[in-house]
C-alpha cells in the first residue's frame, strides 16, 4: 500500500494551438509533485504558471503529454474518482436549488433521495447554512455559494480535495473565515457523520477501505497564488517557476503548530520566518512571469 | 393635467391608442371605396360577433341587418390550434432531440453541417404543395408545414445551449461522478431548456404561420380556409375578422408558453432583483 494519497510523476502538458499545429505551448515541464494520505500540501507559483494545468491532472480531467498519476498507488485512468475538486469560478448548477446541488453527486451514485437529502441537509448546516437549502445559487452571496460548493465537495466524503484558488474571488474576511472553516473540516475527523457506508460511496475504490490517512484526514493539493494563504493553511508549500515548462523549485516543510487560526498564525515569528524563506524563491519567479506577460502582451 | 407614464398606467395608454386606431378606421371607412380594401372595424366586429356567439341580435342602428348567431367558427379554429399545437409539440420534441444529438455527436454534425444550412435557408413554404401531395389535404399536410418551420427555430437553439454549457459546471458534474446519461440529463438539459425557452416564442407564432398558410393553400376547413374562402367573395370585412381572430389566439398561446416557462424557469435571475440574503 503506497503512502502517497495523489503522486504526480514526471508529469508534462503541451497544448498546441488549434489553428497552427506548429505552435506548442508547454504549460507544465517534468514535474513530480506527491501528496501524503492526509497531508495538506499548497502549490504557490506566479498567474499563468500552469497551476492549474497540474491539478486538472491530478483530477484526471486532463490527460498529461507524458508521465503517470497515481492515485492510492494505482495508476489513473479517467476522472479520478476518489478526489473531490473545488473550481475557482462559478461551479454550482445555477438551475439546480443549493440543497440539490449538494445532494446531485449522491444521485449520481445512486444513493436513494430520501438518503441523499438527509446527508445534504447535515452537511448544509456543517457549512452553516442550514434554512438556504432552497435557494437557488443566483439569490445566495459569493462566500454561501462556495460554503455550497465546499458541501457539494465534502458530502461525496472523498480521500483526496483539489482546491484551485477556491477563494480568490472572496473579499478578505469571508476568505478568512472560509479558509478557517476548511481547516476545521479538514482536521476533523470523519467519522460519525457518514450517513452510509463508505462501499456506496467510492465505487471505483472498489469498496476496499483505504487509510484516509494517519489521523483519518483527507489528502488536500491547494492551488493559490497567496503566499500568506498557502503557509497559513498547509504542512507542506511547493514553490512552482514561472511558466512555460513549469517546474517545482522549492519545497517548505510548514511547521507550525496546529489548530491555526489562520489571522492570527501570521503574527508569529516562525511565519514570518518561512515567509521571508519562500518569498526569496518566489519574486524573482513572480518578475519573471511578469516580464513574460509584458512580452506576451507587446 | 395628463398622468405620467408608467408601468401601471402603460396599459391605460395602449387601449387609448387602439381606441385612436379604430376610430381612425372607423372614420376612414365611412367613405365607400376605402371600405372596399379596408373594411369596416363595426362589421369586423359583427362578424366575429356571429362567428363565436350563438345569440341573433335583431336589426338596429349598428347592424341594420342584424346578426346571425351561427357560432360556426369552432370547427375552423379547433382545426387550426390542433394543428398549431401538434406541430409545435412535434417541432419542438424533434428539434430537441436533433439539437441534443448533433451537439454531442461531432461526427455528426460536421458530415450534416451543409445539409442543415441548405435546409434552413431554403424557403420552406415551398414545401406547402409537396406536402399536400404527400399527405393529402387533411391536417398532417399543414402540421408537416408548421413542423418544419419550428424544428430549426428549436434545433439551433439546443444546439446553441448544448454548446455554451459552462465547461467548469461541466468539469464539476464529472468530478462528482455524473456518467455521460447523467451529464445528459442533469447538465446538458436544463442547460438548453433555457434557451429552448426563448426560442418557443418565436416558434409557437412560427407553428400559427405554418397551419394557417398550409391551409390557404388548400384545405376544407380551418381559419386559413375561412379566409381564403372569404377572399374569394370579396369580402373584406371576413378577412379582417379572421385575422383578427388568429392575432388573439397567437398572444393567447404566447402568454401560455410565457407562463410555463415562468414556472420553470424560476432558478433564473430576473434582471432587477436584489440578491436575497
Amino acid at each position: 500500500m503506497s503512502d502517497y494519497a495523489l503522486e504526480l510523476l514526471s508529469i508534462s502538458c503541451t497544448f498546441h494551438s488549434k489553428d497552427d499545429p506548429g505552435q506548442r505551448y508547454t504549460a507544465v515541464a517534468d514535474t513530480t509533485l506527491r501528496v501524503r494520505a492526509g497531508e495538506f500540501v499548497s502549490v504557490v507559483g506566479p498567474t499563468g504558471c500552469g497551476k492549474s494545468t497540474l491539478l486538472n491532472v491530478g483530477a484526471g480531467l486532463l490527460e498529461p503529454s507524458s508521465g503517470t498519476v497515481k492515485v492510492f498507488g494505482q495508476t489513473l485512468a479517467g476522472v479520478n474518482a476518489r478526489a473531490g475538486y473545488m473550481f475557482q469560478t462559478e461551479a454550482l448548477m445555477p438551475w439546480r436549488s443549493a440543497i440539490d446541488n449538494v445532494m446531485v453527486g449522491l444521485q449520481y451514485r445512486g444513493v436513494p433521495d430520501a438518503d441523499a437529502r438527509g446527508q445534504a441537509e447535515a452537511w448544509l448546516s456543517r457549512v452553516g447554512l442550514s434554512g438556504f437549502g432552497d435557494r437557488y445559487p443566483h439569490q445566495l452571496s459569493g462566500g454561501m455559494r462556495k460554503r455550497v460548493a465546499l458541501a457539494q465537495t465534502l458530502v461525496l466524503d472523498p480521500d483526496i480535495i483539489l482546491m484551485d484558488e477556491p477563494f480568490s474571488a472572496l473579499d478578505i474576511q469571508t476568505r478568512q473565515l472560509m479558509e478557517n472553516e476548511v481547516l476545521e473540516l479538514w482536521s476533523a475527523p470523519s467519522e460519525g457523520r457518514r450517513a452510509a457506508p463508505r462501499q456506496e460511496l467510492t465505487p471505483s475504490g472498489g469498496g476496499r477501505t483505504v487509510p484516509g490517512g494517519s489521523h483519518g484526514r483527507k489528502a488536500v493539493l491547494f492551488i493559490t497564488h497567496d503566499l500568506d494563504e498557502a503557509i497559513a493553511m498547509s504542512d507542506r508549500v511547493v514553490v512552482l517557476s514561472a511558466g512555460p515548462a513549469t517546474h517545482p523549485i522549492g519545497e517548505f516543510a510548514i511547521d507550525l503548530a496546529r489548530p491555526r487560526d489562520v489571522a492570527e498564525v501570521r503574527t508569529q515569528p516562525r511565519f514570518v520566518e518561512l515567509h521571508t524563506q519562500i518569498w526569496e524563491v518566489l519574486r524573482d519567479e513572480v518578475l519573471k512571469g511578469y516580464a513574460q506577460q509584458l512580452r506576451k502582451a507587446a | 393635467m395628463m398622468p405620467r407614464l408608467n408601468e401601471r398606467n402603460a396599459r391605460f395608454w395602449q387601449l387609448v391608442l387602439l381606441a385612436i386606431i379604430l376610430v381612425g378606421w372607423h372614420l376612414a371607412s365611412r367613405n365607400q371605396q376605402v371600405a372596399f380594401f379596408l373594411g369596416e372595424p363595426i362589421q369586423v366586429a359583427g362578424r366575429i360577433w356571429s362567428w363565436f356567439l350563438p345569440f341573433e341580435v335583431p336589426p338596429n342602428l349598428l347592424f341594420p341587418e342584424g346578426l346571425k348567431g351561427n357560432a360556426d367558427i369552432y370547427r375552423h379554429l379547433g382545426t387550426t390550434l390542433l394543428e398549431t399545437v401538434l406541430a409545435f409539440g412535434i417541432g419542438t420534441v424533434l428539434g430537441l432531440a436533433c439539437g441534443l444529438w448533433l451537439a454531442l455527436a461531432p461526427t455528426a454534425s460536421l458530415i450534416l453541417d451543409p445539409y442543415i444550412k441548405a435546409a434552413n435557408s431554403m424557403p420552406r413554404v415551398i414545401l406547402a404543395p409537396i406536402f399536400a401531395l404527400w399527405f393529402g389535404l387533411g391536417i398532417w399536410s399543414k402540421v408537416a408545414l408548421a413542423v418544419t418551420l419550428v424544428f430549426f427555430i428549436v434545433f439551433f437553439n439546443v444546439y446553441q445551449g448544448v454548446r455554451e454549457v459552462s465547461p467548469v459546471v461541466l468539469a464539476n458534474a464529472k468530478m462528482l461522478g455524473a456518467n455521460q446519461r447523467q451529464l445528459l440529463r442533469t447538465v446538458y438539459l436544463p442547460s438548453a431548456t433555457s434557451w429552448v425557452f426563448s426560442s418557443l416564442h418565436t416558434s409557437v407564432g412560427l407553428a400559427f404561420v405554418g397551419a394557417v398558410v398550409g391551409e390557404y393553400l388548400g384545405s376544407a376547413r380551418g381559419v386559413g380556409y375561412l379566409i381564403l374562402q372569404a377572399e374569394g367573395t370579396f369580402d373584406v370585412n371576413t378577412v379582417f375578422a379572421g385575422i383578427v381572430v388568429l392575432t388573439g389566439f397567437a398572444l393567447l398561446l404566447d402568454g401560455l408558453v410565457g407562463l410555463i416557462e415562468k414556472r420553470l424557469m424560476k432558478w433564473q435571475p430576473r434582471s432587477g432583483e436584489t440578491e436575497k440574503l
